[in-house]
């Protein structure tokens, strides 16, 4: 069930004095604990909790053809499911828009910042590329999948192995991993996700906070601060301070987030 | 270096396209509209607001703005299949987001106000062509609204900002730092409902292009008001 009116009301008064629900402040995650090897059949897999918020995200990677316009560059898809076992929210069926609206915001926050080296995964110009598929599945719904699903793609690529390929044959040796990563540029990605709840902005909702928030600008920035992808989603207009203001809070929190990234190995 | 980069088009680096606006293009429908940037041509139709069926999608508590992007299979050079995508769902989500925050919604209970938008020559910003046109159908179906918004894109085309990107920089430009591409949709009154971007682009110069399509969505106002005014003559 949606979060009630009264507890909503609740929140936002609680914020205007700076406090949430759980004690955190309101530019604090939740513990973030990244737990790698959740599937030994994936080329790399990783279990994210944010709180009580988990998702998990594993790689697998295939050969086939280059796109025509980038005939020297690997691909990478990523889907996202929301499962319904993970929330009461969630129903069986084709993906939904907000399924689809993790899907892509994972998978530009990844593209635009150039964090896979594509040009290193080509086998053959024009023939023959690597295809990496990232598939997010939410375990349990806590609020801020956004986060939880861009922290576990970045994690899953970190410690992903590439399967072995047989050039004769022509074939991916599934299950035969190599001791080769897959390339990945210098320094770390991370993605903030600003809501605004009422007048404040915070981070990393629980599902009650995230059910009274009015908006949010989900943003991917690299460590030294540089954004890559950017959307805002929900029905609060923002005004340029405001926006601003958002930016600030999102370059603060980054920290959070990439000393639990650093730790992945 | 910033100072060399001409556009390809001739434009100056805050210069949009021409625009065209006009009213009243789908006679069926309870609105509609054409708004284009150069070679993107958007055109949109409102119809209702109308009962929502089936009966438990309906809300007591306000009507409901459903907004449907599609681009027609021949409006770009590689025919794309036609029907829904997850880039068009996305891309009609955030065009509800844009739309809605100045509409008075409140006023429609249990009623839906379905809003399609067909691209039908595509040619860069498209999104922000739909959302134009999409307000004005809904101005024109005479749907409550407590303002007009405006929507554009700016890019950083290698280190330097420009208004209103086109094909070339939208898709084809890729050297030094790359294109970046910042649709923004702006109410009358400056408050920002739809934002995202693809890219690179640091903080400060995120600011400035900020301002930019800040003063940039007040001559695409300035279109969409004259456009209107037109449909009454």
């Amino acid at each position: 069930m949606k979060t009630t009116k009264i507890t909503g009301e609740r929140i936002k008064q609680y914020l205007e004095e700076g406090k949430r629900f759980d004690g955190r402040k309101l530019d604090e995650f939740r513990d973030i604990t990244i737990e790698t090897g959740v599937s030994n059949q994936a080329e790399g897999s990783v279990r994210v909790k944010l709180g009580k918020t988990e998702v998990i995200v594993g790689i697998k990677m295939n050969v086939g053809t280059p796109y025509p316009d980038s005939p020297n560059k690997g691909n990478m898809m990523v889907t996202a499911e929301l499962l319904p076992l993970s929330s009461k929210r969630f129903e069986y069926g084709p993906p939904r828009f907000p399924a689809i609206e993790l899907g892509r915001l994972t998978d530009r926050f990844i593209r635009e910042s150039n964090f896979i080296d594509f040009e290193k995964l080509c086998i053959k110009e024009g023939e023959k590329v690597w295809t990496v598929f990232i598939d997010v599945y939410s375990i349990n719904h806590d609020g801020n999948l956004l986060d939880a699903a861009g922290i576990g793609a970045v994690a899953a690529l970190m410690i992903a192995k590439m399967p072995e390929y047989d050039e004769k044959e022509e074939k991916v040796l599934f299950g035969k991993f190599t001791k080769t990563n897959i390339p990945l540029k210098k320094g770390l990605i991370i993605p903030t996700t600003i809501y605004m709840v009422g007048k404040n902005i915070i981070v990393d909702p629980t599902l009650e906070e995230e059910d009274v928030s009015g908006g949010r600008v989900t943003i991917g920035a690299t460590e030294s601060g540089v954004i890559n992808s950017m959307q805002k989603g929900g029905l609060d207009t923002l005004s340029p301070e405001e926006m601003e203001n958002i930016l600030d809070l999102s370059e603060k929190v980054r920290k959070q987030v990439s000393s639990a990234l650093g730790k992945v190995k | 270096m910033a100072k060399d980069y001409k556009r390809d088009d001739g434009r100056k680096f805050d210069e949009l396209r021409e625009m065209k606006a006009k009213v009243g293009v789908v006679d069926n429908a309870d609105g509609s509209a054409m708004f284009s940037f150069g070679d993107t041509v958007a055109i949109a139709a409102v119809y209702g607001p109308k009962k929502m069926h089936p009966q438990h999608q309906q809300n007591p508590e306000k009507g409901t703005l459903r907004c449907n992007y599609n681009m027609v299979s021949f409006s770009v050079e590689d025919r794309i299949r036609p029907g829904p995508s997850r880039r068009s769902t996305e891309i009609s989500k955030v065009t509800e987001w844009a739309l809605e925050p100045v509409l008075m919604i409140k006023d429609y209970p249990n009623m839906v106000i379905d809003v399609h938008i067909s691209i039908i020559q595509a040619s860069a910003s498209t999104r922000c062509a739909g959302i134009n046109a999409a307000a004005l159908a809904l101005a024109h179906a005479g749907i409550p609204m407590k303002n007009l918004v405006s929507s554009l894109s700016v890019g950083k085309i290698d280190k330097q900002l420009v208004v209103d990107v086109n094909k070339f920089e939208d898709s084809v430009f890729d050297e030094g730092e790359g294109a970046t591409d910042i649709p923004f949709t702006f109410t009358g009154d400056g408050k920002i409902t739809h934002l995202q971007l693809d890219g690179k682009i640091s903080k400060d110069q995120f600011m400035e292009a900020m301002n930019l399509a800040k003063e940039g969505a007040k001559k695409v106002y300035e279109v969409q008001k004259k456009a209107l005014k037109e449909s009454l003559n």
